[in-house]
């Protein structure tokens, strides 16, 4: 009955007679490649999880303690490998608790198939049990989306949720399938979609823009590369270290382009964004020529618009024309795969030296580091600070780690700090600012790269959001080291209050459990540090400790993050410390 | 500075997708002064033509959005100049009017209107044109108390020589030719 292809996917069916929606659905998801799912169960996707279930020597399924943790969890996964990240999960609250997750991959650009169960068909619409529009709420927050009704959608569906979602600028879908197309038996045939008439992953490249961007960093005296995201999807990190090696320029990057140039590279200028480097701040004002490439320009990064890098060209290479002109107007824009125009632009470039302008930013960072970065990597006295430890997890890690925050201080202090030698070793919820992302992330990245070390950065704030996934981690063996950088309070939020709202505590100050504890019951070991004099040993242990492990670290109740530059000021407003 | 503009969008004829170009707009609280959608001249692909009072930049960035959908083929936007537009309006006056009065006979002519249907009760009359001219023919009817007025959408052509989107369609085929599929 069943029929197979030839080659290398001897054993993949893309063709079965008579099989239910629910088989079609796990061929499907085989067809892709997909090894690993992250769901949870329930009343209207039951028939694919019994069908996954005489599947399960191909298909993995981790079972998080909530949908949230799931889609996370797969976001973690798509980021550390590369490839795309499927979660399940049933109607109504099943659904809805994914939500979170697919606007944190929509704006992260992170590739996601979600797939949702549905009550059947002609109950569509009559407010039945755990029945909601689910294609209608997602539809801002997915880059595509679709409701299957009858079980002979499902492949053609399938084929191009994965293409949507991986090419181009990637991002998350959702299928949501009615439980009677689950059930209903047709005659299987897959096959991969690779074109679609209205959908234009890449577009064209126009040389001509390449030349005249080449013209422009020719003549430039002090160049600025800002990078992002778009070197790490389109696996463009060698090609943008050739181009910045030949051009001598120096390069910045967002948060999301963080690990795609090695921290110890020499034009490797430091963070940009409201608590970036000092250097790469006050240079973005000074630049001749601002060069953009994979990054969106958000008001992270650029804050006040009307005063910023107003005296540079820009030139913005990017593969959504959408973001060109959104947000800082550009000189020259190449479009496309900076993967495809970074080469070519290294071509057309000349070998240059800015070695005096580069000096500028050795000067900035000198000063950076008198006034922030020794103080906060070297504390002489008071409580432990975040960086302290993450300059002792640096050394410990030799730099080899990947790196998983939450949101907030620690996440602010972990960008800047954690160093990376290899690429795509980075997971962090970058524009949606998500505070739970951290500990289900750490979950997928650890699954992506089992043999690497995973150091989950968390704060007491986020941990809570989500420790429920402490289930996961024991259920499924999954080895993450989690170092909680606890202060009893929502850090973030208070170093604001404390700046910009005298001082006044409304609703940060947590009290905490025992996570060491709470670990323990979940059978995660762990270990509580107060003391600088106790780091060490705890983090070697910890390391040392075979599985999961949790590190519970009493940091300074008070610290702030600093550099900073206030919400809407200009990036000159840049502020070193409380004094300015 | 805010203009009128008609922004065309071609797609695909999916369920939602009317919704999702929508959502676009009011997210960022712009409002849709007109809206219609039928099917184009080519069979299987649906226009959608949208008025809005906006800055060019704005429109500019809106347009790129919708264009972003993975269901949309094309979306330009137009200032007014650009294309040849249209509305259609329907009036509903009482019939005792009209036969008490050769008023309404003359601002038939003088519209360039039509009557569609005549009972003992009420007449209904037809004028297409810009916004301008269905509102001047509303207001002059009015006089005779209009029982019910209903305008549609706009309805735009573009002046452009080059025909944009049949161009596209067939560079399209071009490139799922070279990929080589079946």
């Amino acid at each position: 009955m069943f029929m197979t292809k030839e080659k290398s996917q001897t054993d993949i069916l893309t063709e079965a007679k008579n099989i239910t929606g629910s088989e079609a659905i796990i061929y499907s998801l085989l067809n892709e490649g997909v090894d690993i799912l992250f769901g949870y169960p329930g009343g209207a996707i039951m028939p694919v999880y019994d069908a996954l279930y005489d599947h399960h020597d191909k298909i993995k399924h981790i079972l998080t303690r909530h949908e949230q943790g799931a889609i996370h969890a797969a976001q973690g996964y798509a980021r550390i490998s590369g490839k795309t990240g499927v979660v399940i999960a049933t109607s109504g609250p099943g659904a809805t608790n994914l939500m979170t997750g697919i606007a944190d991959a929509m704006i992260d650009s992170t590739p996601i198939v979600c797939i949702t169960g549905q009550v059947t068909s002609p109950l569509l619409g009559s407010d039945a049990f755990q029945e909601t529009d689910v294609v209608g709420i997602s539809m801002p927050i997915t880059k595509w989306n679709y409701q299957i009704t009858q079980a002979e959608e499902i492949p053609e569906a399938f084929a191009k949720a994965f293409y949507i979602a991986h090419s181009g600028r990637p991002g998350p879908v959702l299928l949501d399938i009615t439980k009677d197309a689950q059930f209903a038996k047709f005659n299987f045939k897959y096959k991969k979609c690779r074109h679609l008439r209205s959908y234009i992953p890449e577009p064209k490249i126009e040389e001509s823009k390449i030349e005249e961007a080449a013209k422009i960093i020719n003549e430039a005296k002090k160049p600025l590369v800002i990078f992002g995201q778009g070197i790490l999807i389109g696996k463009a990190e060698k090609d943008l270290k050739e181009f910045i090696e030949k051009g001598n320029i120096p390069a910045a990057w967002t948060i999301l382009g963080l690990s795609a140039l090695p921290s110890n590279h020499p034009l490797n200028v430091g963070m940009l964004g409201m608590h970036g480097n000092y250097a790469p701040y006050i240079k973005t004002n000074e630049c001749d020529v601002l060069i953009a490439i994979g990054m969106r320009f958000d008001d992270r990064v650029t804050s006040d618009l009307k005063t910023y890098a107003k005296q540079a060209k820009i030139i913005h290479l990017d593969i959504d024309p959408a973001e060109i002109d959104k947000n800082v107007k550009t000189t020259v824009a190449v479009l496309g795969d900076v993967k495809e125009t970074l080469p070519i632009l290294t071509k057309k470039i000349k070998s240059n030296n800015h070695d005096s302008w580069i000096n500028e930013f050795k000067e900035a960072y000198k000063i950076e580091y008198e006034k922030v970065i020794k103080p906060a990597l070297y504390p002489e006295s008071g409580g432990i600070t975040m960086p302290e430890v993450i300059r002792r997890l640096n050394e410990i890690t030799k730099e080899e780690a990947i790196l998983v925050t939450d949101v907030g201080q620690h996440q602010m202090m972990a960008t800047r700090y954690f160093r990376f030698k290899h690429t795509r070793s980075i997971v962090t919820s970058g524009g949606l600012g998500t505070m739970g992302f951290g500990l289900p992330a750490s979950i997928g990245a650890k699954i992506a790269s089992p043999k690497r070390d995973v150091v989950l950065i968390v704060g007491d704030g986020g941990l809570q959001m989500t420790i429920q996934e402490l289930g996961t981690i024991n259920q499924s063996q999954i080895g993450v080291k989690i170092v909680l950088m606890n202060n009893n309070y929502l850090g973030m939020v208070r170093q604001w209050q404390e700046l910009f709202f005298d001082k006044r505590y409304a609703q940060t100050y947590l009290v905490n459990p025992d996570f060491v504890k709470i670990a323990e019951g979940y059978n995660i070991p762990g270990l509580k540090v107060t003391k600088r004099e106790e780091l060490d040993e705890a983090i070697k242990k910890m390391f040392s400790t075979p599985g999961a492990f949790l590190l519970d670290i009493a940091v300074e109740k008070e610290g702030n993050v600093f550099p900073m530059v206030p919400a809407g000021a200009s990036i000159s407003d840049i502020m070193l410390s409380k004094e300015k | 500075m805010t203009e009128e503009f008609t922004i065309s969008i071609f797609s695909e004829n999916r369920i939602g997708l009317l919704n999702r170009i929508t959502i676009i707009f009011t997210r960022r609280k712009l409002n849709i002064e007109s809206l219609t959608v039928s099917e184009s001249a080519i069979h299987g692909i649906h226009k959608f033509t949208i008025v809005v009072n906006s800055t060019e930049d704005k429109i500019k960035a809106v347009t790129k959005q919708i264009e972003k959908l993975v269901e949309v083929l094309k979306a330009y936007y137009y200032r007014n100049e650009d294309i040849v537009h249209e509305e259609i309006a329907l009036y509903k006056v009482p019939t005792e009017a009209l036969m008490n009065s050769n008023k309404i006979e003359e601002l038939v002519r003088k519209h360039n209107a039509r009557i569609l249907e005549v009972t003992p009760t009420y007449t209904v009359i037809e004028k297409t044109g810009h916004q301008a001219e269905t509102n001047a023919l509303f207001k002059a009817l009015n006089e005779f108390k209009v029982l019910q007025f209903t305008r549609s959408g706009r309805i735009a052509i573009t002046k452009d020589n080059v025909e944009f989107l049949s161009n596209f369609i067939k560079e399209r085929e071009k490139h799922k030719e070279s990929l080589n599929l079946n």
